[in-house]
């Protein structure tokens, strides 16, 4: 066992974090809120250095990584606040052409679609399997997001699409990126908390003396470094038990019996409980700690921190716009008491 | 990052089970909790088996009589004896887990063969005498006086919360040996032999009714200056090595206890029943038991983490303070489930025999879970540390 980065690992980060600072710094997130979250052109980087086709096989002109390395990817790029679908365009890589896909499960009634004017396409995920709907069929009502950097629009129907495989495990390992996503959001609340606290002078000293700061900062990077554990052990036992790629359903009841998941979703062989419960434990802190890191960022701004100008919103209420994704907090916490 | 063990590992951990199979059912019933001597008894006894099957120091070097382990063998052998209810370290906790680590670091070779040896095999126990009544979380403002007189140090003062120090043959003494260098640098790390004429040791009375510390009283007591480890007035240093232990790995069987009793306490919660269904129907504890779950899968992998760290650098991580602090409030959640769970059951101890920290009583374990927010750094202190050393915000003074 030697659950510390690699080298590579590493590298890995390191890379995608140059990435980031030099192709997506804050100036230009913000200004992706006025072209509905996704610039082509950047996209297009995005998809050329590889993080959508990171676990298509090498042979097939992907990277040929695995959970693990995706984990990280993602972690980099929620602390960097990149906009965009990048989740379903990461799912969608092996199996249709389209470059900027959207990923939800279908819902009983009517849609909200995240960043409806971008989409080439949504993968649809139901009991029955995964479907691809061309975004020209979608019929579009304007809604105003919670979140500058999540738009969304409400679909009234949505038309079934045409099938692209089985649902096997996708469920989950949208649940994995998210949380992904989400550990780094929470990394960039707490940064961004930290840096204030160490230059906001009050009572003639920086705010960060003040235990009452310095002690919520020591919580939040806490809650950070739980959540970033259980999230690397989710993406190692993610590579232990599916590998990369999207292997066709074993048959039975394996992992997700459709897209919603069953709170008793805990049957199964012994290597299927340890991914479910791995995956939903680091949906549950990856949500919270970035949840919870954004309120704190946002009070430890003062009244800089309610306005639009600081940053510390945007990682709040992308966290917020993660979390109702592929079951409630609640759910995931069922499944988990199924196997205590 | 890897989290599979190699096949070494796996050969040792299948070994580690047969073993413990074989022994685990020839050693009895645990002694009553306030049975001081039968308790030391059973703790120092389970030490020799562990030495003569040679899983004594698992983790020191070989060269000291340990076994040479990895990290990841020691979190195996920790994971494997608490998931079979082998005995836990009990009072050998400082002598295995900080002091043993601390003289392999800093002591003279004299001192190893005369001390390692025997902590290895069950013949010493070990306590720390660290805090005073006037230096707890400032510790190093400490003022127990020893006083140079030819080959000796007379030791004048007083020490509390000395956990085991009623039994204990031994104690890590932090004494100050300079009164006019600033507070940190007057300090030195003694060996103390606890029989020595002018030391009385007063048991208190916890929260819990037991007596597991004591107030230790120092009247001219004269130890050898061949005891001291680290040079004079170096002491805040060695002590320094001392914690990085007490706070790096030694709260891993303390979790894998903790893991074995929530799963306990759910199946009370199954077969408890009110109006008509069982507490396990109740979705607010259903659900607080899938989050505990949660926390503690996470708290292990962060254990995997700093184990992993500790694997590549020698020493743990920073990842111990963020442990410490995030398990302390972890358990306390835990032991109020238990007593939602118990209702008005919860106002009489158990009659299950058993380790507080490990599991058995659950009432006890209310009362003992107050104690991890305070002993061995409290959880403000742990704020402070991970504020100041790992986030870089400035200090207080
Ligand atoms: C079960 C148990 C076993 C122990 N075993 C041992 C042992 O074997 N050997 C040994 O040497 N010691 C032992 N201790 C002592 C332990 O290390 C001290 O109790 C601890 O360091 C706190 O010191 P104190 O009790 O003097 O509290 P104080 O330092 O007086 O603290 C009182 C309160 O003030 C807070 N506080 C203090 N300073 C600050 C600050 N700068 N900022 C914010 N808050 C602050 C504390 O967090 C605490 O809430 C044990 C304690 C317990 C409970």
């Amino acid at each position: 066992m030697d659950f510390e980065l690699t080298e590579d690992q590493v590298a890995l980060c390191d890379g995608i974090r140059d990435l980031c600072q030099g192709r997506f710094d804050i100036d230009t997130v913000r200004g992706l809120a006025d072209c509905g979250g996704v610039d082509r052109r950047l996209w297009a980087e995005l998809a050329e250095t590889g993080v959508f086709s990171l676990l298509v096989p090498e042979d097939e002109g992907g990277v040929g990584l695995g959970w693990a390395e995706a984990g990280l990817v993602f972690e980099q790029l929620g602390r960097a606040l990149v906009p965009g679908p990048l989740v379903g365009s990461l799912l969608a890589a092996e199996v249709v052409d389209d470059a900027v896909v959207g990923f939800i499960e279908r819902p009983t009634g009517p849609a909200l679609v995240e960043y409806p004017d971008v989409i080439d396409a949504l993968l649809v995920l139901d009991g029955d399997g995964v479907w691809r709907v061309d975004a020209a069929e979608l019929s579009i009502d304007a809604a105003h997001s919670v979140d500058p950097l999540t738009p969304v629009g409400r679909v009234d129907v949505l038309p079934q699409g045409e099938a692209v495989g089985g649902c096997y495990g996708w469920a989950n390992r949208a649940v994995f990126l998210c949380s992904a996503l989400q550990v780094g959001l929470a990394t960039g609340a707490r940064e961004l908390a930290v840096s204030y606290a160490q230059e906001r002078q009050q009572f003639g000293k920086p705010i960060g003396q003040f235990q009452a700061v310095k002690h919520m900062c020591a919580d939040m990077y806490s809650r950070e470094e739980v959540a970033r554990a259980a999230l690397y052990y989710a993406g190692c036992v993610m590579d232990a038990t599916m590998g990369p790629g999207l292997p066709a359903n074993p048959g039975g009841d394996l992992y997700f019996h459709g897209c919603t998941i069953d709170p008793h979703d805990a049957r199964g062989d012994h290597e299927h409980r340890e991914l479910v419960r791995a995956v939903s434990g680091a949906r549950i802190l990856a949500a919270e700690a970035a949840d919870h890191n954004g309120k704190d960022c946002v009070q430890i701004h003062g009244g800089m921190g309610f306005t639009w100008e600081i940053d510390a919103h945007l990682y709040l209420k992308r966290a917020w716009a993660l979390t109702p994704c592929f079951g409630s907090l609640d759910e995931h916490a069922e499944r988990i008491a199924a196997m205590v | 990052m890897d989290i599979r063990f190699t096949a070494d590992e796996v050969a040792f951990r299948d070994q580690l089970r047969d073993w413990l199979t074989d022994v685990l059912p020839t050693l009895g019933d645990p002694p009553d909790s306030d049975d001081w001597p039968a308790r030391r008894e059973w703790d120092t006894g389970w030490q020799r088996m562990l030495y003569d099957a040679g899983y004594a120091g698992i983790n020191w070097p070989s060269e000291f009589g340990g076994r040479g382990s990895t990290p990841t063998e020691h979190l195996i052998f920790l994971e494997e004896t608490t998931r079979m209810g082998a005995p836990y370290v009990g009072m050998n906790f400082v002598g295995q887990l900080h002091a043993g680590p601390t003289l392999i670091l800093e002591a003279t070779p004299e001192q190893q063969a005369r001390h390692l040896p025997a902590m290895l095999k069950g013949e010493e126990v070990w306590c720390q005498g660290f805090s005073e009544p006037n230096a707890g979380s400032d510790l190093a403002s400490l003022s127990t006086r020893a006083i140079r007189d030819g080959n000796h140090y007379v030791v004048t003062g007083q020490k509390i919360w000395t956990s085991f120090g009623h039994v204990a043959d031994y104690c890590e003494l932090l004494v100050r040996t300079d009164p006019d260098a600033p507070k940190h640098r007057g300090i030195t790390w003694l060996i103390c032999p606890m029989d020595l004429p002018g030391i009385e040791v007063r048991p208190i009375t916890t929260v819990a009714g037991s007596s597991e510390f004591c107030e230790v009283f120092f009247d001219e007591v004269r130890i050898p200056v061949e005891n001291r480890v680290g040079d004079e007035n170096d002491g805040w240093r060695v002590a320094m090595v001392t914690f990085s232990f007490e706070r790096g790995t030694a709260f891993i069987s303390e979790l894998l206890g903790t893991m074995n009793q929530l799963a306990d306490m759910a199946d009370v919660a199954r077969n408890i029943c009110r109006n008509g269904s069982s507490a396990w129907d109740d979705d607010e504890i259903r659900r607080e038991f899938g989050r505990l779950q949660v926390e503690y899968d996470a708290l292990w992998a962060l254990t995997k983490r700093v184990v992993s760290q500790a694997q590549r650098t020698g020493m743990p991580g920073p990842g111990g303070s963020v442990f410490k602090l995030y398990y302390a409030d972890v358990k306390k959640r835990m032991a109020e489930l238990a007593h939602r769970l118990l209702e008005r059951e919860a106002l009489v101890f158990g009659d299950e025999a058993g380790d507080e920290q490990t599991g058995g009583d659950m009432v006890a374990s209310r009362l003992y879970v107050l104690s991890l927010s305070i002993a061995a750094g409290t959880s403000e202190i742990q704020r402070n540390i991970i504020g100041e050393r790992i986030l870089g915000l400035p200090k207080e003074r």
